[in-house]
């Protein structure tokens, strides 16, 4: 598999990420690097091996359906780039 | 005083031949002094020390302290501190006052524990140098063009250089073990789910990991009883009966099972740290411990499988930051997409948009099966591994990581290289196993050398008994940097 610019831009644009064009050149130039490394695991038969996601295996737990968290917004708020009457303001999306 | 280890400034505090005020007025002088040199801390809060300081030693008059009360301990900037900047080594969230504290800073400040400042690390915890950081490297004491490793170099060197007798951070791939290695001191990963994450800036889930970082495994002993415990806001938090990490230290080792895996002394390991590592074994041996081969045949795939585990969840956990609810927001942009990206694009440094579009390409349609999942599978390999090992012996040694400290910059333009630094310890993490490092000689430059000693799953206590016992027969642990008077 060789990654390409576009792969690169494409991904940076998922992962809602600006590159320049020089930017993405070295990026690809590192990932490739990378990818190259993490090639190596394809050389392992993996058939029949479960996933493992986790280090313990967990169910996840129950609890009683009760109130424990109580109002804090002004609090959380306080710390946000932009807020008013108790909203986060961000750039208009819809006309 | 400030040579002192937790145990013997706990005894100074108890009998009131010191206070828990003096204490912290020492530890904040030398830092303000000599800190500028290193650049261990990021943020110094004197008023608040000195307040939970005189708390102490309120608490202490009448008669309700604990072995940490009093104590002063440095904390990873990844902890959420309330009313604390909270920065994780970044640009994003360099003005991230916490509004909360996390779990572990919970149980330290109800334990009378001073909080002497937040350490410097890897931006996000990414890094095995320190060199990440948007607050600047982290130097390390031992020689200062080297770097003290990371990501928790910072906390490493706040202990190295005598800021605090001890610190806590954070180990995904290997950020505890790998800097108190290259500073000549001692750090714990416990096992997974020992330590909850809850308030702890989450890099990878499945494998970040608390733990302390200490002169000696006696305090880490003390700093475990503290840090470690159920907390039902972390998911995966283990519901287990508190132990106490000291109970086995005095046990002798005579017929501990140290098992040597052949893969950890392969092509690439310096030969200084063969040796050193191998006179360890050898004075284990002579404490009453009989050396084992064993295979983790797994190993070499352990940095791959690594790196498209921790970077998928790494770009799905930072996805959070988007210049909305904190931290934060580009000055300039045209709509909401675009705040997005130039947010993530000026709040994040190189390594970090590294990872995440690592992550976001495995993760990404068509390629989920072939990295990531296959990724999944290999890890469950590398934990057979270990499992199949713990059969045949009580403990597992080896180098910590493949070289000393090396120099700044060496290795900051080849992210490839950096990563196989954490060769030795990247797998502990998979397998989710605990993991420790503690001093064990010098190379010929000087520079210190880190014993690793993994355990089985929930066998601190053993592990913390072996390296209790070593230290009691050598003094590696108690050498000081050059300079550090």
């Amino acid at each position: 598999m060789a990654l390409t610019l576009d792969d690169v831009r494409r991904v940076a644009h998922l992962a809602r990420i600006e590159i320049s064009d020089d930017g993405a050149v070295s990026i690809l130039r590192d990932l490739t690097n990378i990818f190259e490394l993490i090639e190596r695991m394809q050389a392992v038969d993996v058939n029949g091996i479960e996933p493992m996601s986790h280090a313990q295996d967990l169910a996840l737990r129950l609890r009683d359906d009760v109130v424990t968290e109580h109002d804090q917004h002004a609090l959380f708020q306080s710390v946000a780039p932009q807020v008013e009457a108790g909203l986060y303001l961000v750039p208009k999306v819809i006309e | 005083m400030h040579h002192a280890t937790v145990k013997s400034l706990s005894a100074d505090l108890a009998s009131k031949r010191l206070s828990s005020v003096e204490a912290t007025r020492h530890f904040l002088r030398r830092i303000k002094a000599l800190d500028s040199q290193y650049r261990s801390f990021i943020t110094l809060d004197e008023e608040r020390s000195l307040a939970q300081a005189r708390a102490a030693d309120a608490r202490r008059a009448a008669g309700g302290a604990g072995p940490l009360t009093g104590v002063p301990v440095a904390q990873k900037d990844i902890f959420c501190a309330k009313g604390w900047l909270t920065t994780c080594g970044s640009r994003m969230l360099a003005n991230f006052v916490s509004p909360y504290d996390a779990h572990v800073v919970e149980k330290l400040n109800a334990a009378g524990a001073v909080n002497i400042g937040k350490t410097n690390m890897d931006e996000f915890a990414m890094g095995s140098s320190n060199e990440t950081s948007y607050f600047g490297p982290v130097r390390n004491p031992w020689d200062k063009s080297t770097v003290p490793g990371g990501s928790s170099g910072g906390s490493a060197v706040a202990v190295a250089a005598r800021f605090a007798p001890a610190a806590i951070g954070t180990d995904t791939g290997g950020s505890i073990r790998q800097p108190a290695a290259m500073t000549g001191i001692c750090g714990l990963k416990p096992t997974y789910g020992v330590v909850s994450r809850y308030g702890m800036v989450a890099f990878a889930s499945s494998l970040d990991q608390g733990g302390p970082l200490a002169q000696t495994a006696e305090d880490m002993a003390l700093l475990l009883n503290v840090m470690a415990g159920f907390d039902a806001r972390d998911s995966t938090s283990l519901e287990r009966a508190p132990e106490d990490y000291t109970r086995e230290l005095a046990r002798p080792l005579s017929g501990l099972r140290i098992g040597l895996p052949r893969e950890y002394f392969a092509a690439g390991l310096a030969p200084d740290v063969d040796r050193a590592v191998g006179e360890a074994v050898a004075e284990l041996k002579r404490l009453g411990g009989e050396a084992v081969e064993v295979n983790l045949p797994n190993m070499e795939l352990a940095v791959p499988v690594y790196y498209v585990l921790a970077p998928a969840e790494a770009s799905s956990n930072l996805a959070r930051f988007d210049g909305v609810r904190y931290g934060f927001r580009a000055p300039e942009y045209s709509d909401l997409l675009d705040m997005y990206k130039k947010t993530r694009a000026q709040g994040f440094g190189a390594e970090v948009k590294r990872r995440i579009l690592i992550g976001t390409y495995v993760l990404s349609h068509g390629y989920y099966d072939a990295y990531y999942i296959r990724a999944q599978r290999l890890r469950r390999l590398i934990a057979q591994d270990f499992a199949a090992a713990f059969e045949k012996c009580d403990v597992i040694m080896g180098p910590t990581s493949p070289t000393t400290a090396f120099k700044l910059g060496a290795k900051a333009g080849d992210p490839v290289q950096m990563y196989l630094s954490d060769i030795y310890t990247i797998a502990v993490n998979l397998a989710g196993l605990p993991g420790m490092s503690i001093p064990c000689g010098f190379d010929a430059a000087g520079l210190p050398i880190g014993l690793q000693i993994i355990g089985n799953y929930f066998a601190e206590a053993k592990m913390l008994n072996v390296a209790h016992q070593y230290q009691l027969a050598t003094d590696w642990h108690a050498r000081v940097p050059p300079g550090i008077e």
